[in-house]
């Protein structure tokens, strides 16, 4: 810590830096990462302008002009229309929200699976540990996509049903990240002390284990929203997410690619979006995870 | 060695013997009765009592599972819907495909990965191990379809330098499958040089800061001696094995880079089962690549062993 940064919260505060509570300094850190800054700014922006859909003054994602068919991006259609005259930007932007949900949802899914049977793998041991485990080896054992498409396949294309695959395919990483960490902080002191002086399992659980495995699971689940969204994109671009009429940026490419010549722009677009929310989530975990690092300061 | 690699083989079994069981599962997670997606457009009532006994469809679960392992450890997967050929023998086709980009797309991700990494950890906190980092994180996060369709357009369409798809056995004709090849295997690589650069670059650093390293420096030996002859390779061994677990990586990569340059291969054979419904060819593939990976597991552990003699002595 500089001097400078020493007086600063001296004066600021009017405390000593020792009392700056451990979010503060994680805050700190984090705000001084910039490409960690940047990404930020990336997810925030494209979690705006996907909320603001309904409100933004943009044309109906669905509604075709068969007098601007394929048309480039003009006044009145910043990006372009697609094949049926339909506005990309406003396909671009409802777009986002299929995007973020199936990144959210699906991560979300696979923290509240993948959480709950890590700790209990990694807390009680024996033959729980030995069935999770090895359950977490097989679903490891296929490639995320590869599952992701088998499951989507037996479920029906549907965007719901590739969240639930994308979900399922994304647990075995939670369940192995979480039992890693409790193995690991199950033998520290205060836990033995925890459990010496009688507390019950739920409680030494959910006040001593749980907040401690936190941080490197919030940085797995950010960096998994990322591969979610690609994934999301994969599957909707194989025809297995969206369904048409419904606007994704990976049903988006699917279609665009059929007009590479005539309409690049139709391929253009969505594949930036992707990269850059895509690219946010993943410099947002690589800077949660400097911040959250309790090792350097 | 041989203790060690038994001891793996061990452990790798029952979770084998799980990838089977979650494999056959999966078929009953089909909406509605799976024996009318097999009857297809046929709903005399004879015709599904004779599939019903031949797919033993009235046996208990359990039963129909074992018979199918049984089959499966005989090398029958199932017969394709579509082509009415044993799934076994339409992987076998398209295997050498998916090979061919597999071993081409590896060599363009050591390549351009390695030596970025290696570079990046010398230059640590330069302007080249900035610009190298920000490559990196953008491979990663570029949907690697997305790069097929942007090359395509660049470099078929707009300076005709490359076939845009297709795919030409190397057997016909060498230099017209590589270069059908090339597009997509570099698509490929470069997702999987980021990942490659990156894991690289730390395993660098951590042996950069080493005691070995320092004396090598203080006995007055040139730099380039040092990380080329003492750091790398020391550093490489993690890496060699990484590379056997960027196997899964591959063949998931495979899946929509070949959809997009319609190479004929195992990632498109998958597409092609998802959407025809030919749910045997689907479960088939699912798991020979599970069960391959869980091979080049073990062969990364092997590699492991043979490049680090302190674990020889155990």
């Amino acid at each position: 810590m500089t001097d400078n940064a020493l007086t600063q919260t001296t004066n600021r505060s009017g405390e000593p830096i020792l009392a700056a509570k451990p979010e503060n300094r994680v805050w700190k850190k984090f705000r001084r990462h910039k490409s960690a800054m940047v990404g930020g700014f990336l997810v925030t922006f494209f979690v705006l302008i996907a909320l603001a859909a309904p409100i933004l003054p943009i044309s109906d994602p669905a509604a075709t002009d068969w007098g601007a068919v394929r048309k480039p991006p003009s006044m009145a259609h910043w990006m372009g229309t697609d094949e049926i005259g339909r506005d990309v930007m406003s396909r671009l932007i409802w777009g986002a929200q299929a995007s973020l949900l199936a990144g959210v949802v699906s991560v979300s899914l696979a923290v509240s699976i993948g959480v709950p049977l890590g700790v209990i793998a990694g807390y009680f041991g024996g033959w729980a540990d030995a069935v999770i485990s090895r359950c977490t080896d097989a679903l490891l054992a296929a490639p995320f996509l590869i599952l992701a498409i088998a499951l989507a396949a037996f479920l029906g294309p549907s965007l719901t049903n590739a969240m639930i695959a994308i979900g399922i395919s994304a647990t075995p990483i939670f369940i192995r990240l979480t039992r890693g960490q409790v193995i690991n902080i199950k033998s520290e002191d205060y836990v033995d002390s925890a459990r010496a002086i009688g507390l019950p399992t739920p409680r030494i659980l959910s006040r001593y284990i749980l907040p401690n495995v936190l941080p490197p699971i919030l940085v797995q689940a950010t960096l998994t929203i990322a591969t979610a969204i690609i994934a999301e994109a994969s599957l909707s671009f194989l025809g297995l997410g969206q369904q048409p009429p419904e606007p994704s940026w990976g049903s988006m490419l699917n279609t665009a690619k059929n007009f590479l010549t005539q309409a690049r722009w139709m391929a253009l677009w969505p594949g930036i979006s992707i990269f850059l929310v895509v690219l946010g989530f993943n410099l947002l975990g690589d800077g949660l995870r400097d911040a959250l690092d309790p090792r350097e300061l | 060695m041989l203790p060690f690699l038994l001891r793996r083989i061990v452990i790798a079994l029952p979770t084998i013997v799980l990838i089977s069981v979650f494999v056959f599962a999966m078929q009953k997670l089909l909406p509605g009765d799976p024996l009318l997606v097999l009857a297809g457009e046929e709903r005399d009532p004879e015709t599904l009592a004779f599939l019903r006994e031949k797919y033993r469809l009235n046996d208990p679960i359990w039963m129909q599972y074992l018979a199918w392992i049984r089959n499966a450890l005989q090398g029958d997967l199932g017969i394709s819907l579509r082509t009415n050929q044993p799934v076994t023998e339409l992987m076998a086709q398209k295997l050498p495909v998916t090979i061919q980009l597999a071993i081409m797309s590896m060599i363009f991700a050591l390549v351009i990965g390695i030596p970025a990494g290696i570079l990046s950890a010398v230059k640590k906190g330069t302007t080249t191990d900035y610009i190298a980092n920000i490559v990196a994180l953008s491979g990663l996060s570029i949907p690697n379809f997305w790069l097929g369709i942007m090359l395509i357009l660049l470099v078929s369409v707009k300076w005709q330098l490359l076939p845009a798809s297709g795919y030409v056995p190397l057997s016909e004709d060498f230099g017209q499958s590589i270069r059908t090849m090339l597009m997509p295997s570099f698509v490929l690589g470069t997702a999987l040089a980021a990942t490659l650069m990156r894991h690289t670059r730390s395993s660098m650093l951590s042996v950069l800061s080493t005691d070995y390293v320092r004396t090598a420096r203080a006995k007055g030996l040139t730099e380039r001696i040092v990380i080329l002859k003492h750091a790398l390779r020391n550093a490489l061994t993690p890496i060699v094995t990484l590379t056997a677990l960027l196997f899964g990586e591959l063949v998931a990569g495979a899946v929509l880079t070949e959809q997009i340059f319609t190479i004929p291969g195992f990632g498109k054979l998958i597409v092609d089962a998802v959407f025809n419904r030919d749910y045997a060819v689907v479960q088939g593939i699912v798991l020979v690549t599970a069960v391959g990976f869980i091979f080049m597991n073990l062969f990364a552990d092997a590699m492991y062993y043979v490049l680090n003699p302190r674990l020889k002595g155990q």
